[in-house]
């Protein structure tokens, strides 16, 4: 008997979250939204409580959490970066603004800063492609993008 | 109805009906990687994935997958146009394209429908290089995965948790990264997988392959200073002759036999004989627990399951851990064999135990994993050293360059190879509950059993129930093959709606014929019930049919065991069983 370790606060607000969703395991999506709402990533404990508590198998939660792009297994930053790649803002030089981003706080795409300020991710289109390229931190939006803008953008966050 | 043409003949098909069937019922075989029809088990699997079974619709722009795509009337339909056939070649380069070049030396060879697909479309040349997969092979004690052969077909993953119910696999990640595996791409071992092997069963590649152990049996077979003996399940006599182009549901223990003795193994016993020890040990159980609650002991826990399926077995340790004390005690017949082997035949033969090396063949990939449990070993020293699968027996005899089909017919050894007719029909769905029901009956009415057939019990049928009358006392008994039929009967029983005083389970489809180390039926399962019959007409032919008239399980009470349930078998026959559900620790 494997042990799963978990704080009893986040077992009860993740049993919680199953239950205002009928403990229905066709709503699995909805559900892992909010447990990420809530704890900021889906460890895999987390995953282990809602396979659990809507009698899915821990596999196929795995298997809709690395479908997604939106669910992250690593903490986020408190202020997550996403770069859009979608066609528009890629081929106005995304790239080049994702790159800055990354050489200027050290950290791959998908991962944090030591500090847990910022994490850096790509999402595909976010719907703003007049605005491209686009980036988002948090729920700001920032559009036309250039690489010489990161460093100030950066900026605003910094203190 | 509507009426169709495909490749120029007329065709009358069900409203509703794909055109891959269609043209399977005028005889045109169109070739497929991940399609599957389990008719059986009213399972289709057609994800409409590997784009093999593409078709030419006149006046559509694009090929239709033919396996998910609907007839209408008046199409017409080419199954192999230029267009079809170079669409077919370019689908399979690019899969090629990121596939290992091992075919020589992958286990799959020559039993691969990707190799033989390849072959058929004359691909002789990949025009793609791209990215190629690398993923770490997957070493459980019964099951390798090597992911870097997987084509995504998904067929493993509808065995697992459509068929099986047993959650282990699911599709992971996105685009190219995207494989099946177990939760967090963690190895099968620590997963809930029972090793039932059913997604081997249906790979069309060298993706999943069992854990192979011919080498150390080669080795062991060298080595004087080593007694190697064998036992055999019932399910490998009627299966084993497919691999060698016999038609299916030939019956082969006498030539099994003979090869067994030509490869070397010093004695060749039955694990029949075993599975008649199973009846009485298991049968005594039942009984017991019976008189119990007629008599009106409350704590009595009825229905009895049955506990000789070691992928069952890991079922309910990972999924109802629960209910764990429900199944019947009794080790599987594979582990029965071992302890007797290894503590009274040893002694007998005059070999110590560490000198004596026990494998077991078996139509199953779970009993590798059963043989190497802790509680099956005496210092270390398994029971039952190690088992290989029917597959890899047949590969044994080719490597051994015996034609298997004009090899005499032999006998087994004894005293471990006498067996009855009940024994024998272990093999398959309702055959163990039959060959209980045989000896509990005359053990419980004391009188004879004059029509030994319990057809009632028999079929095909994912869940069955039979009532059988001992004598004016009518038991209720309920049977279910696959997981996922075992599991309806669990949930019945946990909820206390369950109205069975005893309930076979076996893992696999069909039971042991249909078991994960058997010649591959690639997903027609109409074998299975040939298979099935091939054991009854056995059973039908032996002398003796009821377990407790085998005279050497009765000379082995006699001399060794005392009675059934006694002080040693609780000691050699019976086991326990674990919770290995994943717990969740409130910190």
């Amino acid at each position: 008997m494997a042990k799963i370790k978990l704080a009893k606060d986040k077992v009860e607000k993740l049993v919680e979250i199953c239950k205002s969703f009928n403990n229905e395991g066709s709503e699995l999506i909805n559900v892992l939204h909010q447990a990420q709402h809530n704890f900021g990533y889906l460890p895999a404990e987390v995953q282990e409580v809602v396979a659990r508590e809507l009698n899915v198998s821990v596999a196929h939660v795995y298997g809709v959490v690395t479908f997604y792009s939106f669910f992250t297994m690593v903490p986020k930053g408190e202020f997550p970066i996403s770069v859009c790649m979608g066609t528009a803002c890629y081929v106005r030089g995304a790239e080049k603004v994702l790159e800055e981003f990354k050489k200027q706080l050290k950290v791959p795409i998908g991962e944090t800063t030591a500090d847990g300020k910022f994490s850096i991710s790509c999402l595909r289109c976010v719907g703003a492609c007049g605005l491209a390229p686009v980036v988002t931190i948090g729920e700001r939006t920032y559009g036309r993008v250039a690489a010489g803008d990161v460093a100030d953008i950066l900026k605003e966050y910094q203190n | 109805m509507i009426k169709l043409t495909i490749d120029n003949k007329e065709v009358e098909v069900a409203t509703g009906t794909t055109i891959y069937k269609a043209a399977k019922e005028i005889g045109i075989e169109i070739p497929t990687l991940c399609y599957m029809h389990l008719e059986d088990m009213k399972i289709e699997h057609k994800p409409g994935g590997c784009r093999i079974c593409v078709v030419e619709v006149e006046g559509r722009r694009n090929l239709a997958p033919s396996c998910n795509s609907k007839c209408e009337a008046g199409m017409k339909i080419k199954t192999h146009s230029m267009r079809v056939l170079n669409a077919r070649k370019t689908v399979m380069e690019l899969m090629l394209s990121d596939h290992p070049f091992d075919c020589l030396v992958c286990a799959k060879s020559g039993t691969c429908d990707l190799q033989s697909i390849a072959q058929n479309l004359g691909v002789r040349e990949i025009h793609y290089t791209g990215a190629k997969s690398t993923y770490k092979i997957d070493t459980s004690p019964a099951i390798i995965r090597d992911m870097d052969k997987c084509i995504m077909c998904r067929r493993c993953e509808t065995m697992c948790n459509d068929v099986q119910t047993v959650g282990a696999l699911s599709a992971v990640n996105r685009g190219f990264e995207s494989v099946v595996a177990p939760a967090f791409e963690m190895n099968l071992e620590k997963s809930t997988c029972t090793y039932c092997g059913q997604c081997v069963a249906v790979c069309p590649t060298g993706a999943l392959t069992e854990k192979d152990h011919t080498n150390q049996l080669i080795r062991d077979l060298a080595d004087p200073k080593k007694t190697v003996i064998v036992q055999t399940a019932p399910a490998v006599r009627a299966a084993l002759g497919e691999e060698f182009g016999m038609e299916v549901g030939t019956l082969v223990t006498g030539k099994m036999v003979t090869a067994l003795r030509n490869l070397g193994f010093d004695s060749v016993f039955d694990t029949d004989f075993a599975a008649d020890l199973t009846i009485m040990e298991e049968g005594t159980e039942l009984l017991g627990r019976l008189g119990a609650h007629l008599a009106g002991d409350k704590d009595v826990k009825l229905p009895i399951l049955t506990s000789c399926c070691p992928g069952w077995v890991n079922f309910f340790e990972h999924h109802f851990p629960e209910m764990k004390d429900i199944p019947s005690t009794a080790r599987s017949p594979q582990q029965m064999f071992g302890p007797i082997a290894k503590n009274y035949l040893a002694k007998e033969m005059g070999v110590k135990r560490e000198d004596m090396i026990v494998v077991s063949i078996m139509p199953c990939l779970a009993k590798k994993y059963e043989c190497q449990r802790d509680e099956f070993k005496v210092d270390g020293d398994p029971d039952v050293n190690y088992s290989i699968s029917t597959r890899e027996l047949a590969n044994l005899i080719k490597q051994a360059n015996m034609d298997f089909a004009s090899l005499p017919e032999e006998e087994f050894d004894n005293p471990l190879g006498e067996s009855t007719g009940a024994s024998v029909i272990f093999g398959t769905t309702g055959g163990v509950i039959e060959a209980a029901a045989r000896t509990a009956y005359e053990v419980y009415t004391g009188k004879t059993l004059e029509k030994v057939d319990f057809t009632a019990l028999r079929g095909m049928e994912g869940i069955r129930s039979a009532k059988v009358d001992f004598d004016g006392l009518e038991l209720n008994i309920g049977i279910a093959h696959g997981l996922g039929n075992a599991r309806k009967l669990l949930e019945d029983v946990r909820d206390g709606k369950s109205e069975y005083h005893a309930i076979e389970i076996m893992a696999c489809p069909g039971g042991c014929i249909g078991g994960g180390g058997q010649p591959l039926h690639h997903g027609d399962t109409s074998v299975l019930a040939k298979r099935a019959a091939a054991l009854y007409r056995e059973d039908a032919g032996k002398a003796i049919r009821k377990s407790h008239e085998n005279p050497y399980i009765v000379k082995l009470y006699e001399e060794f065991l005392g009675k059934p349930c006694g002080e040693l078998s609780h000691k050699l026959l019976h086991t326990h069983y674990f919770d290995k559900k994943n717990e969740i620790e409130i910190e």
